[in-house]
């Protein structure tokens, strides 16, 4: 055929309306088809792997204690923290992952075990009362996590009654009914209040007569990795049964799940009451490790960065878990007012860096000229500023370190940034936001403006703040994940059937 | 299963007569608690359950505000917009911007009334705006994903307007001098002895009625308010009838927000004291209100936030204020395990 026929003058339009959710469902397979070149390649000689493969070559972590300068400052920060978020969201995978659960109260779960474990191994007094059971660790940890399954158990039975929202509602309820009943209302002065409960006991075991004491931060490492391992293996196997099975199912469709004879009411109560004990150990041994319970380590905050683990990692994965453990407290902790600034910028503008040549993946030519585009900017606006206003070249550089020479020259620093920084932070939320709904060369055009424009902000702001800078990123994280790969990095992408 | 009515917005009566009981029954219990308040409580009498109560009719209409965009919001695209209180949040900080632009509450530069009109239409622009802006962003590309893809974006849009607050606002409490600005005086009801309504209180209740009969006038009575019933009815067979959701979808969520940043304003100005957090709690108890009137519906958000403002106030006055939040929670849990389609919502089975 010589020329494309034009399309019947009564042909429908391209409505910008959807109608229905048909073209969600029928274009599932093509986007799972798109997995083309290199990354396609990783992508199915991952899903080729057997899990113990995946397994060894997603615990790289084992290494960390090996490492010659880590300290044990530093082990506590980033081994035991992520090895703690692996195993909250190991089981926050269970109810959200498996079986399809909104569970926003699930932090609550994590300070249940951490007060019961102080509650049970520890010595305090407050309010007339004095608290001094101290129960060897064998004892306590199953009490602690059979104490949070059996809430595990109570919450769940609402989700008898409530669907969708309205459990993510009362569980949420429920973890803010744990952060007041932690803080103020409490009349037998079990929670100590606001000040939290310190004295709390290290793991001791006694076996048959063999008494040992985790310590050191390098023992409660490895203590935590073995519960990691043990409570991977058990997830999967877990996973591959006929429970397994039938969470995934009754998340799917949980009326067509009903009708197969499965049990969704149980199911679900399950998935609850196993996730609650996985937080529960991950509550226990946070205790122990850092000798103490204080209401703000489960604050909202903590839920967001569990989902934001969950989420990038893929929810319904476990090497997902793992992996999105490691990144996002890297992330956390390297955000952290007590760490070092230099090493802040370099994981920014990492970050940043990564995020525009995802946006321009499809294109090299495009790549190119935004990169080439920003540092022209970059280098234009500086000279422009220095024969118009020279004060905004004139600030410090928070501690450049290396960077410091780039930084100079490259980025306008105001000596007196006053309110302008600001300003700049709005204008690049709005420039992004723009930048989502732009197309083609648009996006070009509006890029290197935006890059310019972060920068100065990060060099003006964020730098200044850097443990609300990664809140706000992670919040964002969450959006930009939500609207782009909803499976995360590891997560197998799902059809909802209307 | 059938396909039964989903929860209609703007409906306003004829169609309650099957939920007289939960009204009787509604209106007994508050009866009981009155004379419980009163002839059981020891030291304080009818006047001091009386101020209570006023104070609750204030802090409700206020939730009320909030639950409107929840519910608005919820009817239309039955989503939970956890953002929604950070919204609130930040039009009662573009309120608070307009109010030191212009001179502060001391020294205002212009007229007091003129003032606070233009702080409530600044700030009810701005929130408008920025709900429109969420909507857009982080809601519109779900529209069709799984149901828990919208609420875990929500999560993120709030906990992202919470600490761009923090980073820009700072944590420190901003202070907008409400009583300062309009007045401290007010109406005495029986005697010096007896009720005290500031000026202030009813100035907020005023134009929280105002605002919410025109929001009735609007979803009753308008082209746009009959295409927002259409959508929040059968969003699909309203499209075919020629309705583009997306813009009636938008124009919901200004509405909405535009609510939630007049409600930001109004709490400034009668708690003065603001900062970044007041979303959160605020956001939950909006929504409480929301779900105890019946969800997806307009007059159930109102009797909602009146409801959870008077509980709130008798609960701060007889207990103490820790526990009030925990008296509201607890009463969004009942109700939705006893009754989840809340006083005035009709019942919606899942349609399947």
């Amino acid at each position: 055929m010589a020329e494309a026929t034009p399309p019947p003058a009564d042909a429908p339009l391209p409505a910008t309306a959807q109608i229905g959710v048909d073209s969600w469902v029928s274009e599932a397979d093509e986007r799972q088809a798109r997995h083309t070149g290199l990354w396609g390649y990783v992508a199915r000689g991952w899903d080729r792997l057997p899990p113990a493969g995946k397994l060894a070559l997603v615990t790289p972590a084992i290494l960390i204690p090996f490492i010659p300068f880590v300290s044990s400052g530093n082990l506590f920060n980033y081994g035991i923290f992520i090895l703690i978020y692996a195993l909250l969201a190991l089981g926050l995978n269970v109810v959200v992952g498996f079986a399809g659960l909104l569970d926003l109260g699930y932090v609550a779960f994590f300070g249940f075990g951490a007060y019961t474990y102080a509650f049970l191994s520890g010595t305090h007094s407050e309010k007339g009362h004095v608290y001094t059971h101290h129960w060897p660790a064998e004892l306590a940890i199953p009490v602690a996590v059979v104490v949070c399954g059996v809430l595990g158990v109570f919450l769940g039975s609402t989700s008898r009654r409530l669907l969708g929202d309205y459990l993510a509602i009362v569980t949420l309820f429920f973890g803010q009914a744990f952060v007041v009943f932690t803080n103020a209302a409490d009349p037998y002065g079990i929670t100590n209040g606001s000040n939290g409960l310190a004295n709390i006991d290290n793991l001791r075991f006694s076996f048959f007569g063999h008494a040992f004491t985790i310590a050191s931060v390098r023992a409660y490492y490895w203590f935590l990795f073995g519960c990691v391992i043990v409570v991977l293996v058990l997830l999967h196997l877990l996973s591959e049964s006929r429970t397994g099975r039938a969470w995934k199912a009754s998340r799917e469709d949980p009326l067509a799940a009903e009708m197969m004879g499965m049990p969704v009411n149980r199911l679900k109560i399950m998935a609850f009451a196993l996730g609650a004990m996985i937080a529960g150990l991950a509550g226990t041994t946070f205790a122990a490790a850092q000798t103490g319970a204080f209401p703000q380590n489960f604050s909202t905050q903590v839920l967001i960065l569990i989902y934001a683990v969950v989420i990038l990692g893929g929810a319904g994965s476990l090497t997902g878990m793992l992996v999105g453990a490691l990144v996002i407290i890297v992330s956390n902790q390297v955000l952290d007012s007590t760490s070092p600034p230099q090493l802040q910028r370099v994981l920014f503008y990492l970050a940043l860096m990564v995020g525009f040549a995802w946006l321009f993946r499809s294109s090299w030519k495009k790549l190119v000229t935004v990169v080439v585009l920003t540092i022209g900017l970059g280098f234009a606006v500086h000279a422009v500023a220095a024969e118009w206003w020279p004060r905004g070249i004139h600030g410090p550089v928070t501690s450049g370190g290396f960077l410091t020479g780039a930084i100079k020259h490259w980025v306008l620093l105001p000596a007196n940034s006053g309110r302008l920084a600001d300003y700049a932070y709005l204008l690049a939320i709005i420039l992004a936001v723009a930048l989502t709904q732009l197309k083609g060369w648009w996006r070009v055009a509006i890029a290197p403006f935006l890059f310019v424009i972060t920068v100065f902000v990060w060099e003006n702001l964020l730098i200044l703040q850097p443990a609300v800078t990664r809140y706000v990123l992670f919040g964002a994280l969450l959006i930009a994940l939500m609207a782009t790969r909803p499976q995360g990095l590891f997560g197998t992408a799902r059809v909802e059937i209307v | 299963m059938i396909a039964t009515p989903q929860p209609r917005l703007g409906s306003l009566g004829g169609q309650y007569r099957h939920r007289l009981g939960s009204f009787g029954g509604l209106g007994i219990a508050l009866v009981v608690w009155a004379l419980y308040a009163v002839y059981f409580s020891p030291t304080q009498g009818w006047t001091f359950f009386l101020q209570l109560s006023v104070n609750g009719i204030i802090l409700g209409s206020i939730y009320a505000l909030i639950a409107l965009g929840y519910s608005m919001v919820y009817g239309i695209l039955k989503l939970l917009n956890f953002a929604h209180g950070d919204v609130y949040m930040i039009g009662s900080f573009i309120g608070f911007g307009i109010l030191t632009l212009f001179g502060g509450a001391l020294t205002p530069v212009m007229p007091v009334v003129l003032l606070v009109l233009i702080m409530f239409v600044v700030a009810m622009l701005g929130s408008g705006v920025l709900g429109v802006a969420i909507e857009r962003f982080a809601y519109r590309p779900l529209r069709n994903a799984p149901r828990i893809a919208p609420l875990i974006s929500a999560l993120g849009v709030a906990f992202f307007l919470e600490n761009s607050a923090l980073l820009l606002f700072g944590a420190q409490y901003r202070n907008y001098d409400g009583y300062d600005l309009i007045s401290y005086n007010g109406i005495h009801l029986g005697g010096d002895a007896g009720v005290f309504v500031s000026y202030l209180g009813v100035i907020v209740i005023s134009s929280a009625v105002a605002l919410m009969v025109a929001l009735v006038c609007l979803v009753r009575w308008t082209r746009f308010g009959k295409a927002m019933r259409a959508v929040s009815f059968d969003r699909e067979a309203a499209a075919m009838m020629g309705i583009d959701p997306d813009r009636v979808i938008a124009k919901t969520f200004f509405a909405g927000s535009a609510l939630a940043g007049a409600a930001g304003v109004m709490f400034g100005l009668l708690f003065s004291q603001i900062y970044y957090l007041i979303g959160f709690l605020a956001g939950l108890k909006g929504f409480t209100a929301a779900v105890v009137g019946g969800i997806g519906s307009i007059p159930g958000a109102m009797l909602g936030g009146l409801l959870v403002g008077l509980v709130e106030s008798w609960a701060t006055g007889y207990l103490n204020g820790n526990v009030s939040d925990l008296v509201v929670f607890g009463i969004l849990i009942a109700f939705m395990l006893i009754r989840p389609t809340g006083l005035l919502g009709s019942p919606a089975l899942q349609k399947v």
